[in-house]
């Protein structure tokens, strides 16, 4: 019970950390111009790092190969290519993921 | 009169963060539930699993922690193992510093629940026109851990006594990441940073293998992206991204 008391607070105590460090380290100065510069151009890089990490543990030599993954991700990014609506293009992409892996198994 | 339409804007805010943390919603709940279930097959006390979602707030690293606890594993261990699996956040914030100045009281609750998914819609979809953008942060970050939570405590609690198929459901994240990727593409149009980040998964997962790819990944691009500053700084519009 303490152990997972002690645990708790301990991944608490890091997670804040890591999430807090920029704001403590700028809070009174102005960031350098090289972290302004990387704070623009950031997310896109980051977006393109949480999409293809996405597919990291996908088994590639065996059945289904992966099928469902892309074709799940590449549904999402066409219905959102000609709609452009958020939760149309994820249901549809999370929709064609469930199904494909259900038949696929 | 005046007090109403503050109150109108502010319920606008709200109802424009639950729009946008819609997918996060589907996300969160079948994660979470999945982590709950997860957390009790590894005969670690149900409570644990909300305890976790209202107090570390972080996916992978909650998943990690329960099968360290479950192994029996040291604290120390546990410490370093959350600050390697979450130490990708630490650019995060860079993001957000703009965004989140002047948050007042409510600043130290929305750094503490930046995850992957509220970074992302932050820097990616814009607060309603008109509206307080703290008052649509505060509420996209506020639902998106209720729907965690929400999620581990029904996955603890119902999760041993009845066998539950969500499976795949956990695939909008992936869908939200796609989407929220595009329309980084539609407002910044440069190939650099793609590539970049491109090149860096490529490279960390020959490096380190699945298990700290991000990191890793995280670490090279910034890397890459300073490395490509002459390049990338002069073409401007950068700073009006968001």
């Amino acid at each position: 019970m303490t152990r997972l008391i002690l645990a708790v607070a301990a991944m608490t105590a890091l997670t804040v950390l890591t999430r807090a460090a920029p704001f403590l380290f700028f809070s009174r100065r102005k960031p350098p111009a090289a972290v302004d510069y990387l704070q623009a151009y950031l997310p896109p890089a980051l977006m393109t790092i949480l999409v293809l990490s996405a597919f990291k543990d996908v088994a590639w030599a065996e059945f289904p190969h992966g099928i469902p993954a892309i074709a799940g991700a590449a549904a999402t990014a066409l219905v959102h290519l000609a709609k452009r609506n958020v939760l149309l293009s994820i249901a549809c992409g999370t929709a064609a993921f469930i199904a494909l892996t259900r038949l696929l198994a | 009169m005046k007090e109403r339409s503050r109150q109108g804007r502010r319920r606008e805010a709200v109802s424009a963060a639950f729009k946008a943390g819609v997918p996060v919603l589907l996300g969160y709940t079948s994660i979470g539930f999945a982590f709950g279930l997860v957390l009790v097959g590894l005969g670690l006390p149900w409570w644990l699993a909300p305890t976790m979602a209202l107090f570390v707030f972080a996916g992978a690293a909650q998943f990690m922690g329960a099968g360290l606890l479950a192994a029996g594993a040291g604290l120390g261990e546990i410490a370093l193992l959350t600050l390697l699996m979450n130490g990708r956040h630490m650019v995060y914030g860079l993001s957000v510093l703009d965004a989140y100045k002047g948050a007042g009281w409510r600043k130290p609750y929305l750094i503490f629940g930046l995850t992957d998914e509220t970074y992302g819609i932050v820097t990616t979809i814009a607060p309603p026109p008109g509206s307080d953008p703290i008052d649509f942060y505060f509420a996209l970050t506020a639902l998106n851990q209720l729907w965690w939570f929400l999620g581990c405590l029904a996955g603890a609690a119902i999760g041993r006594a009845v066998p539950f198929d969500t499976s795949g459901l956990e695939f909008a994240m992936t869908a939200l990441f796609v989407v929220l990727l595009m329309e980084q593409l539609r407002s910044i149009r440069r190939a650099e940073p793609y590539l970049a980040a491109a090149a860096a998964v490529v490279i960390a997962s020959i490096a380190v293998g699945p298990d700290n790819l991000i990191l890793v990944a995280t670490i090279l691009s910034c890397a890459f992206l300073l490395a490509l500053r002459r390049r990338l700084e002069p073409a401007g519009g950068a700073g009006s991204a968001r």
